[in-house]
């Protein structure tokens, strides 16, 4: 198990590595730097403006001054756009909302999605199961910014029962839409998951077996089936945090909720390089770690695992 | 003894005709797919979508950046979809003629998606191939490659990406092109693994073809089913991608189009009762994707007939 966790790391930690450094260098080769206006500068103030935030060392040395103030210190500099502020009070103060309505979607999703599976499984070929089946083929083609208006033109404009954005400290008319909204994609696929994941353990030999004995149909399920059919479910779950996280960026936009995903979208049209980057590589690190734990879940968990 | 003559021939000609006709697994395949009632279903509303996207433009009786003043400013009166005018899927929230615009960005959209795919396929299958049939520290490199790629918040990268070398279909193309080849080449490469100790490999190496060629020659023809499964389930996540960072207004330029911007649009004005604006672009895009969703489903259970 230790070897497995060190082997994870060392290409974990490579990854992040390389993230940073790539979208620092990309940064570097963007024509116009970050201070290029519509006014011309004078050279002496924008040679000013450049030793100011390091910009006139070599590059090499940017690179190493940037990779150990984010690992060391969590340190993203300061914004070139807002002058008065550093990607981190962006981070902070954007960061805690996407994370509450992200666990609350995140939680939706699998428990709705695991429940949905299991019961189309367990009723195979009922309407339930065809529900649960047209339900992950529809969503396939509505996400996100496709379910988004649709549910405020439903609920906002038709019936008026929710507000149509904003956040107001996570009250919950106002997180139900974003809920909804963020999860719906992924409720479907674990669902499609789960269904066909549960079918064939309903079929194998020990599920035979426990009906053989007696076993009560619920006692069958939850104790012999439930957890080997939940298996793939948790290998899904790492792509559909990054996704989720992505996500969250048309959330935020279209909900007005404040997350980091409206700063990264509004870094990207004032072309705000660091605050893109500090993003980037937050959204790159907690992704990288959400995976490492659901490896080692799944090593931990699954016993055909050898590592 | 006499023999008939006739019968004699008649029954020589029912033997030559016993002979069995050889059946491919492609005759089968295709058998299979035309069986397909959803597969059918969404080939045709696919090619139905392509003839609009051919043929919109000769259709059109507006430019995508023409802005009827006759209706500006009273859009939402004047603006719905009718004949009279001339705009048949009514204007978008400043008088531009919605029906070119919306063949404009089906244009755009399935351009990305096809050639998303296309670079993947391309890419990925020489990649895959390669990293399978080569085997060893190479495989192991070119591998842990993919997986440091795929680790990537892609999304966010692409996005900037576009903001640093500045939003243009070229980018477009170059960014989706650039993450779209990870999974393919995975698939690819497990399939080398499983053809690369067969027989006619073998074969082909006893006789001394060299291995670029067998990469060529042999392997990649045996992958074309697979390959062909997944390029079509590609196309449309790539349109979902492309729609995404338009939806976010990152993506293609005005007066240029997408699927994702104009729905983008039209979810912006539905307030004012303009909801055509978000209607048709939302129609399109959904029947594509499930079209491409439906093809890719039914190619795959054509091409693996192990599932069965």
């Amino acid at each position: 198990m230790f070897n497995f966790i060190l082997k994870r790391l060392a290409v974990a930690v490579p990854t992040l590595l390389i993230l940073i450094i790539l979208s620092y260098v990309l940064m570097h080769a963007a024509p116009g730097g970050p201070f290029t206006q519509e006014r011309a500068v004078p050279p002496e103030i924008m040679a000013n403006l450049e030793a100011k935030y390091g910009l006139n060392q070599p590059l090499w040395k940017q690179i190493l001054t940037y990779v150990t103030d984010v690992t060391t210190r969590f340190d993203f500099g300061p914004s070139f756009v807002y002058k008065d502020r550093s990607v981190n009070e962006i981070i902070a103060q954007g960061f805690p909302i996407t994370l509450t309505y992200g666990t609350i979607s995140f939680v939706v999703a699998v428990l709705a999605g695991c429940t949905l599976g299991v019961l189309a499984a367990v009723y195979h070929n009922s309407w339930l199961d065809y529900l649960a089946v047209g339900i992950s083929v529809g969503a396939q083609v509505l996400p996100n910014f496709v379910m988004a208006p649709i549910l405020v033109l439903v609920f906002t404009l038709w019936l008026g029962w929710l507000p149509g954005g904003g956040w107001q400290g996570g009250e919950w008319q106002f997180l139900v839409m974003p809920v909804i909204a963020l999860s719906t994609s992924f409720m479907a696929s674990i669902a499609r998951i789960t269904r066909s994941s549960m079918l064939e353990v309903l079929n194998a030999n020990h599920i035979r077996t426990a009906r053989a004995k007696g076993l009560p149909t619920r006692r069958v399920i939850l104790r012999h089936a439930l957890k080997p059919a939940l298996l793939p479910v948790i290998s899904y779950l790492g792509p559909a945090f990054v996704t989720m996280i992505t996500g969250s960026v048309v959330i935020d936009m279209f909900f007005s909720t404040g997350g980091i995903g409206l700063f990264f979208v509004n870094a990207a049209l004032n072309r705000d390089y660091s605050v893109m980057m500090g993003i980037t590589i937050l959204v790159g690190g907690l992704t990288i770690i959400f995976n490492l734990v659901v490896d080692i879940l799944y090593a931990w968990i699954d016993p055909k695992i050898r590592y | 003894m006499i023999i008939e003559k006739e019968k004699m021939t008649s029954l020589a000609d029912r033997l030559v005709e016993q002979e069995v006709k050889g059946r491919s697994p492609w005759t089968d395949a295709r058998k299979r797919f035309l069986r397909n009632r959803a597969a059918m279903a969404g080939l045709v509303v696919l090619v139905l979508v392509l003839i609009f996207a051919a043929t919109g433009p000769f259709l059109a009786r507006f430019s995508i950046d023409e802005i009827d003043f006759m209706i500006i400013g009273q859009v939402a009166e004047l603006g719905g979809p009718s004949f009279e005018t001339g705009h048949y899927f009514g204007t978008d929230d400043l008088g531009r003629d919605l029906f070119a615009r919306v063949v404009q960005g089906t244009q755009v959209s399935l351009m990305v998606g096809i050639v998303g795919a296309g670079i993947a396929v391309i890419a990925g299958t020489l990649y895959g191939a390669v990293a399978g049939y080569a085997g060893g520290a190479l495989d192991n490199l070119m591998m842990r490659a993919v997986d440091i790629l795929m680790a990537i918040p892609y999304m966010f990268v692409l996005i900037l990406l576009l903001v640093i070398f500045g939003r243009s279909i070229g980018m477009l193309f170059v960014g989706i092109g650039l993450l779209s080849w990870l999974d393919m080449s995975r698939i690819v490469r497990g399939q080398t693994l499983s053809l690369k100790n067969k027989e006619f490999i073998e074969a082909a190496r006893a006789t001394g073809v060299s291995g670029f060629r067998i990469i060529i020659r042999h392997i990649v023809p045996n992958l074309l089913g697979v390959v062909a499964v997944y390029a079509t389930l590609l196309v449309p996540l790539m349109i979902l991608t492309e729609s995404f960072i338009s939806f976010l207004g990152l993506g293609v330029q005005e007066p240029l189009t997408s699927w994702g911007a104009l729905i983008s649009e039209g979810a912006g004005t539905m307030q004012y009762g303009t909801l055509w604006q978000l209607a048709f672009p939302l129609f399109f895009f959904v029947i594509t994707l499930f079209g491409f969703f439906f093809v890719g489903d039914g190619l795959r259970d054509a091409l693996d007939p192990k599932d069965r």
